[in-house]
């Protein structure tokens, strides 16, 4: 018996777009509620971590709303590339994103507080800008806990289940990921690929984690 | 030429006292040094210089120009301020060498001059060999003096240092001093620098500032603080002095004298202007202003008896301790010949003898 590795593929595509898209954002976001100070900060940060808590089906209704072909953003979408952002697997993208950002901005947030001020007061005085210190010291600093965020990040991209049903489907070799394919297979009695998409997923997901460990504790040497 | 007029409060909380600090002085070259206990406010007024902190009123002005001013809301970003800052723990970037760490600090110069610039300092502060390590490679003194070149290499108008010998050991504390004095007659950068330690108020301060709870307590040149400490809190806080309660017997202007009681003996000083007969005041004097000798028979004018409790040896001779709290520091032969003594007399100095 073949088995069609398309989902895995799909996966990993999915995945690694989504961390990519959630490092950007994450460590954005992460920057302004370390360093800046404004209203409803507080209120920011509980909307990050909102996706955290929140049934995958609620995220999935929501995505819906915001990116669905009546919503301003479906429409723009749609004018611009000519098809609806629904229902593709770039649509399982925002789903993944979804999932993994808060993580991401958490992790970042605690890495950026964490880099000793006497390093970005010393970058100051020397003359360097908010940017530059931002790059070249602050960041470089923080990057192994970020660089395993990313990692967990990534693994909880590659398992989402709920969210993406609802905004991608689960088209056949278009938008049908890992998780969905598990599915697909165990409704279907297919023993045979469940359990191998089960033990690849897994083993996936084990060998991330155990890398994202490793990344994890080492603290930067003064 | 700095001038800082600084205040700023931190209201207390469940949690904290709460803290107000309130100063008012101005330095020229030279090294100026903050002194205080932890908690008088001297980094607070170094933050405030260097922009880390916003003063709640004042105004600070280096040279020309005004980096702080609360009437204006003129409050220049710390990139701005030409402080050059020298931290207690160095902070030198850990993921950079020290040669990065130079040239992060040069890209404000122009371009071609850069590379000369970085080789130039590292020469002069002897780090040429230490270049291309990170700083937990090397030791506690090449930090600290790449953190010093650090801070010069934009050539800073002024240069603040908090408790830079700090963690290093005597023999690097001394090596420590004798950079920096060097860098203050090369580069003439006017230095604040922040301390507790009185030694090294005297090793590099021409002027200082005594600073308790957040208020300037007394400044001028170390020797003249330390020879005529204004009250009693400084010389609480120079922790330098024998502080004896004492009470004014006699007062005479005409003939500079005068009769202080202490315990059961009367000792004779100077004329004490803006003192009165009956006065309860403190005797402060200096261990080392202090004689101690053998005693025979009754103690002569303005000595005391007292009863040895101990000796404590130290590095440049020994500290007896007599009874009622009074030390006095001997050199380690007048120590050695005298140790046979059963009792003891203190002689006071008589015409330096000082009260608060």
């Amino acid at each position: 018996m073949t088995i069609d590795w398309f989902p895995l593929w799909l996966s990993l595509r999915v995945a690694l777009v989504a961390t990519a898209l959630g490092v950007a954002a994450g460590i954005s976001i992460a920057y302004l509620l370390a360093n800046r100070e404004f209203r409803f900060k507080d209120a920011l940060d509980a909307a990050v971590t909102l996706p955290l808590v929140l049934p995958p089906t609620v995220l999935g209704y929501y995505l819906l709303v915001v990116i669905g072909r009546e919503s301003p953003i479906g429409q723009i979408w749609e004018k611009m590339f000519g098809s609806p952002l629904v229902f593709t697997w770039k649509a399982a993208v925002a789903a993944a994103f979804l999932r993994s950002f808060p993580l991401l901005v958490k992790s970042s947030r605690a890495a950026l507080e964490n880099v000793d001020r006497s390093y970005e007061r010393a970058a100051r005085t020397l003359g360097a800008s908010e940017w530059k210190l931002f790059c070249r010291v602050t960041l470089p600093l923080a990057r192994r806990p970020i660089y395993a965020a990313t990692a967990l990040a990534f693994a909880q991209a590659l398992g989402d289940f709920g969210a993406t049903l609802m905004v991608a489907g689960n088209i056949p070799d278009r938008t049908q990921t890992m998780a969905l394919a598990i599915y697909d297979a165990v409704e279907a009695g297919n023993g045979f690929l469940a359990r191998v998409l089960v033990l690849v997923i897994s083993a996936l997901a084990l060998i991330i984690l155990t890398f994202a460990n490793r990344l994890a504790p080492a603290v930067v040497k003064r | 030429m700095i001038k800082a007029r600084i205040k700023k409060t931190f209201p207390a909380r469940p949690d904290s006292a709460g803290f107000s600090l309130d100063i008012d002085f101005s330095a020229a070259s030279g090294i100026t040094v903050l002194f205080g206990p932890s908690g008088s406010g001297k980094t607070l007024t170094l933050d405030s210089i260097a922009g880390f902190v916003r003063p709640d009123e004042g105004r600070i002005l280096l040279d020309d120009a005004i980096l702080f001013d609360g009437a204006t809301r003129v409050h220049l970003a710390p990139q701005a301020r030409q402080c050059g800052y020298v931290f207690q723990n160095y902070a030198l970037f850990p993921h950079m060498t020290l040669r990065e760490n130079l040239a992060f600090a040069a890209e404000r110069r122009p371009r071609l001059e850069r590379h000369r610039r970085v080789n130039e300092m590292l020469e002069r502060f002897r780090l040429q060999d230490m270049a291309g390590r990170r700083p937990h490679e090397v030791s506690g003194g090449q930090k600290q003096r790449c953190s010093i070149a650090r801070a010069l290499i934009g050539s800073p108008k002024l240069l603040l240092l908090d408790e830079p010998a700090q963690g290093l050991d005597a023999p690097l504390r001394v090596e420590f001093y004798d950079i920096l004095r060097q860098v203050q007659a090369e580069f003439k950068t006017p230095m604040i620098l922040v301390t507790h330690d009185l030694e090294e108020c005297f090793e590099l301060g021409e002027e200082m500032i005594v600073l308790y709870q957040g208020r300037m307590v007394q400044s001028g040149p170390p020797r003249r603080v330390l020879d005529q400490p204004a009250n009693l809190e400084v010389a609480r806080l120079l922790g330098a002095f024998n502080l004896i309660p004492a009470e004014i017997r006699m007062l005479d202007p005409g003939r500079n004298r005068s009769r202080v009681q202490v315990g059961e003996f009367e000792i004779e000083g100077p004329y004490f202007p803006g003192h009165l007969k009956g006065d309860r005041v403190t005797v402060c004097v200096r261990p080392e202003q202090l004689r101690a000798l053998p005693r025979n028979g009754r103690p002569g004018a303005n000595q005391v008896a007292v009863e040895l409790k101990r000796a404590i040896e130290r590095p440049r001779g020994v500290r007896l301790e007599f009874s009622g709290g009074i030390a006095v520091d001997l050199s380690r032969a007048d120590y050695e010949a005298q140790r046979e003594n059963k009792d003891w007399l203190i002689e006071f100095p008589g015409d330096s003898l000082r009260v608060l």
